[in-house]
């Protein structure tokens, strides 16, 4: 499927804003809705995992190790879940 | 050989449903449609249609079942009436944006209150923007013909749009007339198979419909929309042209009664068309020049056809049976009359209120309306061009 943009011209769009194509959530970026930041304190994080199963927006990435890594702010629209499920106050919302 | 039979508007309706044996039916009753809901469900239980018959809670979830199985890459249709329309509202919306050719029966009445269940257009008028194409039927007979028409001028890959079959309530949907059925398998020829290009249920091809549209995207679409209506007067004529040859019943945008040499013309839709080609026929004895411009496709609105049909007119009067109540005329009035002065068209024009509520209307209605434009044509005044006929005022 050909991109379309801001600049595709309307006979080139698919009708009624179609997406012939699974899986293109990734290239919407929702992480400038965003008026509250969470800043993750590696030092105090006991790497317990309780934060990133309550991200309704995965934007906290977990790695081989399963450990969790710092925030994706692209997608992260700074709802504040995961500073008020963490115990250890590893995650500031500022 | 076409079938002779003699149905009411509403079995008109559900027979050609039937023939047309949709994949989705999804319709919740209202008076008076519904009848058709109701018979198509025996069609189903006696299994004379392969149908999934969705016995929605309420109108907007009938819609929303219709929008549904269309995205899914089914035929869907539905039967609703006035309030129920309007409970459709949000959807109907969204079934013509996101292009999904849903066939739907409006059998037209009153939109309350206070309460009213009978005949007049405001349901229809007031879903006059909403992107659907619109066809308006005189009788029995143009509803179940128009129907059958409907899925091949809606599905078109040109179109893409939703299409409504109007029909006035109780006047035609309650009435037992003549009418003249196509056997089975010439419908089933037709009407063809549903092949959509893209579809929901599609494994090959995993897509998304209707996703959020903003500010640089929605404008295009709606311009998308636009073309297709446009495109669709076309189609609807292409269509017209294959169910002539098929039933010798010919159909185009508008009919034309007695219009070649007409002076004074009455404009309308809608079983009022019958009683005003009564009283042409009466008038034309008495040697006077009357016309009818029947309209039947209302959306996509063939202003400049119109315009063109007038253009010998001496005195135009446009009926419409529901007020827009702007103050200053009823919406077919304002199409009509903009539809003249944009292709520069100068014919006196009058518009009458009629009908409201299934008020009765009669062929002394029509006769007076004619008096009057003969009195336009005498005097060359179109004086209070906003004027209603059948209500009551003081003296």
């Amino acid at each position: 499927m050909e991109k379309i943009t801001p600049n595709t011209p309307a006979e080139k769009m698919t009708i009624a804003g179609n997406i012939y194509e699974a899986g293109n959530s990734l290239e919407f970026k929702t992480g400038d809705w965003r008026s509250q930041k969470p800043v993750f304190l590696s030092e105090k994080c006991k790497q317990c995992g309780l934060c990133f199963p309550v991200c309704p927006d995965d934007a906290i990435p977990v790695n081989k190790e399963q450990k969790r890594e710092d925030f994706n702010y692209d997608y992260c629209k700074g709802c504040g879940v995961c500073a008020k499920v963490c115990p250890f106050g590893a995650i500031e919302m500022k | 050989m076409s079938i002779r039979e003699r149905l009411s508007g509403n079995e008109a309706a559900a027979i050609a449903m039937k023939q047309i044996n949709p994949d989705v039916v999804a319709a919740f009753p209202i008076t008076p449609s519904t009848e058709i809901p109701q018979y198509f469900s025996t069609f189903v239980s006696n299994g004379a249609v392969d149908t999934e018959f969705v016995a929605v809670e309420s109108e907007h979830s009938a819609m929303s079942a219709c929008i549904g199985a269309e995205a899914a890459g089914a035929r869907a249709m539905t039967a609703t009436s006035a309030n129920g329309l309007s409970l459709m509202w949000e959807m109907i919306y969204i079934a013509s944006s996101m292009r999904l050719p849903i066939v739907m029966s409006l059998v037209n009445r009153a939109v309350s209150g206070p309460l009213n269940i009978h005949n007049d257009h405001s349901d229809a008028y007031g879903a006059r923007d909403a992107g659907w194409i619109m066809l308006f039927s005189e009788n029995n007979q143009e509803a179940y013909d128009n129907l059958i028409m409907a899925h091949r001028i809606a599905e078109h890959k040109d179109v893409q749009l939703p299409l409504m079959v109007c029909q006035d309530g109780f006047i035609t949907s309650h009435s037992i007339e003549n009418i003249e059925l196509i056997e089975d398998e010439k419908v089933k020829e037709f009407v063809g198979k549903y092949e959509p290009e893209h579809y929901l249920l599609n494994d090959k091809e995993p897509m998304a419909m209707g996703p959020l549209d903003v500010q640089p995207y929605l404008f295009e679409h709606k311009y998308q929309q636009a073309n297709a209506m446009k495109n669709a007067k076309n189609v609807i004529l292409e269509v017209s042209k294959d169910f002539e040859k098929m039933t010798g019943r010919k159909y185009s945008f508008f009919e034309e009664y007695k219009m070649e040499d007409a002076e004074i013309v009455v404009v309308c839709m809608n079983s009022t068309a019958g009683t005003t080609k009564f009283v042409v026929d009466t008038l034309r004895e008495n040697g006077i020049k009357a016309g009818l411009l029947k309209i039947r496709m209302y959306r996509p609105f063939p202003a400049e056809e119109i315009a063109k049909a007038l253009s010998k007119a001496k005195a135009v009067a446009i009926l419409d049976k529901a007020d827009s109540v702007s103050g200053a005329g009823g919406a077919l009035f304002t199409d009509v009359t903009s539809g003249m002065y944009i292709n520069g068209i100068k014919v006196p024009a009058v518009n009458y209120i009629y009908g409201i509520g299934g008020r009765d209307t009669t062929s002394y209605d029509i006769e007076g309306v004619y008096k009057d434009l003969q009195e336009i044509v005498k005097t060359g005044k179109t004086e209070n061009p906003y004027r209603y006929f059948g209500v009551r005022r003081e003296k």
